[in-house]
């Protein structure tokens, strides 16, 4: 599992490459929040989901995590690229309805 | 026709990629699409998960993994000897989770129940859980 970012016109886009699961998922928290913490420059967060090969449930513990602790900085969260079975977790778990999936 | 595998290991976090491979190779003789992969994927992925994180919370158990064809179905086992679930109705309740404050979503069950065709969860004697789920997978091939 792989974290790069990219900072664009104050978005931060947030690329995840790799397979999401239990194993990695507090890698990836320590690095999302260390990340949000360094970095001031940005108004909203773009989830990029393109490289994501695998994400389970345990991705939505790992997204309302993140979304709680930036939502105290009023920055939301956006979704790009889910693969399909992101796409069904996303919806089912209600987290569409905090942070939207945008093209 | 039947063809079956079974596969012990351990409760380790890295074993949920092994299994989620493991059941995926022995799909391809479906003929699946990937769409029908990824689905098995993530609800094996789940199944094993909560054996890693729940059933055995304090130390590393065995988790067995029993994968079934008959015709076009597959048929999914994990078995586990944790700690077991007293009230399994209220476990398999979407975002039901005892470990909030590790950020556990409480979907588990709900992504396999919809990720699969059946899903049925029961106790294993006395001793953990036995996950049993289903899911038929149509032969694409030209006859």
């Amino acid at each position: 599992m792989q974290v790069k970012t990219k900072l664009h016109n104050q978005a931060l886009y947030v690329l995840l490459i790799g397979e999401l699961d239990e194993s990695c998922a507090p890698f990836v928290r320590n690095n999302l929040d260390n990340l949000f913490e360094n970095e001031k420059r940005f108004n909203k967060v773009i989830m990029d989901l393109s490289q994501l090969e695998f994400m389970d449930s345990t991705g939505i513990g790992v997204m309302l995590g993140r979304y709680k602790k930036l939502q105290h900085r009023n920055i939301p969260i956006y979704i790009i690229n889910p693969s399909k079975q992101a796409e069904k977790i996303f919806q089912m778990s209600g987290l569409y309805d905090i942070m939207p999936k945008i093209s | 026709m039947k063809n079956q595998i079974e596969i012990k290991f351990k409760s380790l976090p890295e074993n949920e990629a092994f299994a989620r491979t493991c059941v995926a190779a022995f799909c391809l003789q479906f003929n699946p699409t990937l769409d029908e992969i990824g689905d098995i994927k993530t609800a094996v992925s789940e199944a094993v998960t909560n054996c890693v994180v729940h059933a055995y919370p304090n130390k590393v158990g065995e988790i067995v993994m029993l994968l079934r064809r008959e015709q076009d179905k597959l048929h999914i086992v994990i078995k586990d000897n944790g700690v077991g679930i007293a009230d399994i109705e209220q476990a398999m309740s979407p975002f039901y989770t005892t470990k909030p404050e590790e950020e556990r979503s409480g979907m588990g069950f709900t992504v396999m129940d919809s990720f699969m065709d059946s899903l049925i969860v029961k106790h294993n004697g006395n001793k953990g859980l036995i996950v049993e789920m289903s899911k038929r997978i149509e032969n694409k091939q030209a006859v």
